[in-house]
């Protein structure tokens, strides 16, 4: 079968090629967009007047921005005045700003749900308001925020797609160029449907594993009760 | 004051490429509830083989990149079927809209569970049939539960149809991008083009608030149900 021997000798191996900068693209994007996840959600919940407002501002314009045209921006934009990045640089900044920017709201959501009572408990005990952020409430937070967060890497993994509209060859990419090279565009595009579909689904099962792992025991009932 | 009058010589076409993105979002956002309810129905009323297909097409279209998605119908699916014809912005408006149904189901099916069981039941014993009492008892409930959730997707999908860029679709980011070429200011296009889409973002979220409010029943809410 033709179809068969195309995708097995010819597509398969270049998507591994693609895969392969699909998965630096997330490997280098997640922490960093987890991070600033953390710090722009905590700057907004615990920040003077100040800082909040960079914050909110701060999410409000990433949010309404399309990835594609902060892309754009980073890619094609900042030279012009002087500032250059790689295709590759310019595809993890952008996916980390908004990765960080969406992980913010759903870690801010987590902060909002844990009692201030706590906050009030862990200074009665003689902990510094950092302290108390860092040991006590974002521990919890940090947890609930797992489902949401979970959502975001996911959609990580998909628009990190968009990196090949500013060059950077990456499985969608890959799948492109090997289409528009043999006229086999249905087959190709559902198999590079297909490893999203399987790095998604592979995703799933880890957070499943990983929620489960970190879980405090008796925890998760005691905020059921609380909601 | 260069900028401000090249802006302003291209304004016409910038805003073509205003029309067309709405456009997008709004047939897109419409595919999207004309298939999206349906779908959410089958899911929880539905028979077995209705609620598999409708659970496969759901994991297909939510699993796959919205990039991906617009190669396979626009160099794969279309022409495949004959339509090789059609304009991008028809393949990018139904593939949005496509892909929007499989995220608009779930908010809706969600909404239709949140209602208890009861309703159903108390319907029934009214002597309504189960059409009717899903028609009259349980989606105006679910709808109005649905639409905060529901709300949610016109940013969505305000940002996703910015990707229609990538079959030849003139919308917004399409011709910044013809502009930027043209004029070479490239910063200057770029960030007015993000301003246009925010400002867009805000005033749909606004109008969508307003319509929550207009349809909100006094004592219904999110603590009633």
């Amino acid at each position: 079968m033709d179809q068969i021997a195309f995708i097995f000798d010819i597509l398969l191996p270049a998507l591994m090629q693609g895969l392969v900068i699909t998965l630096k693209l997330i490997v280098w994007s997640a922490p960093f967009g987890l991070a600033l996840g953390i710090g722009v959600a905590a700057g907004r919940q615990y920040g003077g007047p100040v800082l909040s407002w960079v914050c909110k501002m701060f999410v409000f314009l990433i949010k309404g921005t399309p990835l594609l045209l902060l892309l754009f921006i980073l890619y094609f934009g900042l030279p012009s005045i002087g500032i250059t990045f790689t295709a590759f640089t310019a595809s993890v900044i952008g996916f980390i700003l908004c990765n960080g920017a969406y992980n913010s709201e759903y870690i801010r959501g987590a902060l909002l749900s844990i009692k201030d009572g706590q906050m009030i408990a862990a200074q009665a005990l003689g902990m510094t308001r950092a302290q108390a952020i860092r040991n006590v409430i974002m521990p919890q937070a940090l947890r609930r925020a797992i489902p949401g967060l979970s959502n975001e890497f996911i959609y990580l993994i998909k628009y990190s797609s968009l990196a090949y509209m500013i060059t950077v060859v990456e499985l969608s990419g890959v799948g492109k160029n090997v289409a528009t090279k043999y006229f086999i565009y249905t087959e190709t595009f559902m198999v590079v449907g297909i490893v999203y579909l399987v790095l998604v689904t592979i995703t799933t099962i880890a957070v499943n594993i990983l929620e489960k792992r970190v879980a405090v025991p008796g925890m998760n009932r005691a905020a059921a009760a609380q909601l | 004051m260069d900028v401000l009058s090249i802006l302003i010589d291209w304004s016409p076409y910038i805003v073509t490429g205003i029309a067309a993105t709405l456009g997008l979002v709004l047939i897109a956002l419409g595919i999207g509830v004309l298939l999206g309810l349906p779908m959410a129905l089958g899911q929880v009323y539905g028979s077995r083989p209705v609620r598999w297909v409708i659970g496969v097409y759901v994991w297909f279209f939510r699993g796959l990149p919205i990039l991906v998605l617009l190669f396979l119908f626009w160099f794969g699916i279309f022409p495949g079927i004959g339509l090789g014809d059609v304009p991008a912005f028809f393949v990018g408006a139904v593939v949005l809209g496509l892909r929007g149904a499989a995220y608009q189901s779930q908010i809706f099916r969600g909404a239709i569970q949140s209602i208890s069981e009861g309703q159903m039941i108390a319907a029934r014993s009214l002597g309504m049939s189960r059409f009717v009492a899903i028609c009259s008892v349980i989606l105006p409930q679910a709808m109005r539960i649905a639409l905060p959730g529901w709300s949610n997707e016109y940013p969505n999908m305000l940002t996703d149809s910015a990707v229609c860029y990538a079959i030849g679709v003139a919308e917004l980011l399409t011709i910044t991008s013809r502009i930027v070429a043209q004029t070479y200011l490239t910063m200057p296009i770029f960030l007015v083009s993000a301003g246009i889409f925010i400002l867009l973002n805000y005033g749909g979220i606004k109008v969508l608030h307003g319509l929550e409010r207009r349809i909100a029943i006094p004592g219904f809410g999110s603590g009633a149900v």
